[in-house]
């Protein structure tokens, strides 16, 4: 049965979205995409380097054919940087999937979330179909769906960080809040991490650092893959609830006396 | 000899010829084929009209493309 990621309408089969910084070179970082197993990769959007143009092209170690392009905001502090952002990433990548970040302190790196709204608003006006990655808060996270985002992304612990989901309670509450996609935005750090967050039953997870950042970039990839199918699987299995107590799993009958 | 005129590409003083193209530009640069987007004066120019806008004295151009990026990048690009 298919269990198909879907956002705006677009069907992914990897609920995975992992991004494309920090890799210790292109060729790890290709290698690692293809581990993964994703489907959606994210990438910033910078001024070309003019003055060394002889350096290599990050579009030449994706396969467009084989991954959608996710262009982000990252590295914008205001509504209108990341207004502009996201239409030059639109302009470059010809998709008008945009992952919005507005970012409102550089040492954490929270969302500024009255700017993301802001920009939410405007740039669904503008037909994008917009991602916004935001705090754990389940009144955020509606009001982005209200202003038209095709998914809320709420970060699981602060980007980068490699924590794991601080706030399980309140992805839950968000969960129940919102019909759009809930996928968790930064702060995997491993395997568990990725598991225990899919088993929230969120949509997807989206990551970065905790698979570039590994010592075994590719290896981590794989293992990140894996336990984002486990932690989906198991959650449409339904767990057992929790006990207290023992509850014998051999039958009592027959027991030699 | 074409006359010059100054614009800025990517915050740099450049000197082209006059009535130089978007296009024109992005050939010079080596450029052309490559998967990026340019703005001229905070307006994006798409690439199909790359070829009727001209530059004129004191333009700001800025050409972006993508890079690797996730979770976490706190440069300010432009």
């Amino acid at each position: 049965m298919s269990d198909d990621l879907v956002i705006a309408g677009r069907k992914f089969r990897s609920r995975l979205i992992v991004g494309t910084g920090k890799y210790e070179s292109f060729e790890v970082m290709r290698q690692a995409l293809e581990a993964s197993g994703a489907d959606v990769v994210t990438v910033a959007v910078r001024r070309v380097n003019l003055t060394d143009k002889s350096k290599e092209s990050l579009l030449d170690y994706i396969d467009r054919d084989r991954f959608t392009l996710l262009p982000n905001t990252a590295g914008c502090y205001t509504a209108q940087d990341a207004i502009r952002c996201a239409r030059l990433g639109r302009e470059a990548g010809l998709s008008d999937l945009i992952k919005l970040e507005v970012i409102g302190d550089e040492r954490t790196l929270f969302p500024d979330n009255e700017g993301l709204l802001e920009a939410t608003r405007a740039l669904v006006k503008e037909d994008f179909v917009v991602l916004p990655y935001t705090n754990d808060d389940p009144v955020m996270c509606k009001k982005l769906e209200d202003a038209g985002a095709a998914a809320v992304m709420p970060l699981g612990a602060p980007i980068g960080s490699g924590l794991g989901v601080q706030n399980p309670n309140n992805l839950r509450i968000v969960l129940e809040t919102v019909s759009v996609p809930v996928i968790v935005d930064a702060g995997v750090g491993t395997a568990s991490d990725a598991t225990i967050t899919m088993e929230l039953g969120v949509a997807g997870v989206l990551m970065n650092t905790g698979i570039a950042g590994a010592k075994d970039a590719v290896s981590m990839a794989r293992a990140m893959k894996l336990a984002v199918e486990s932690g989906r699987l198991a959650y449409r299995a339904g767990r057992i609830p929790k006990k207290l107590y023992a509850a014998a799993s051999s039958p009592l009958e027959g027991v030699l006396t | 000899m074409a006359e010059k005129t100054e614009i800025i590409v990517n915050g740099k003083q450049t000197q082209v010829s006059t009535a130089w193209t978007v296009d024109d530009l992005i050939q010079d640069l080596e450029l052309s084929g490559r998967q990026v987007a340019v703005e001229v004066n905070g307006q994006i120019v798409s690439r199909d009209r790359w070829s009727e806008q001209t530059l004129g004295a004191g333009d700001r151009i800025e050409i972006v493309h993508f890079v690797g990026g996730g979770e976490e990048e706190k440069c300010l690009m432009i």
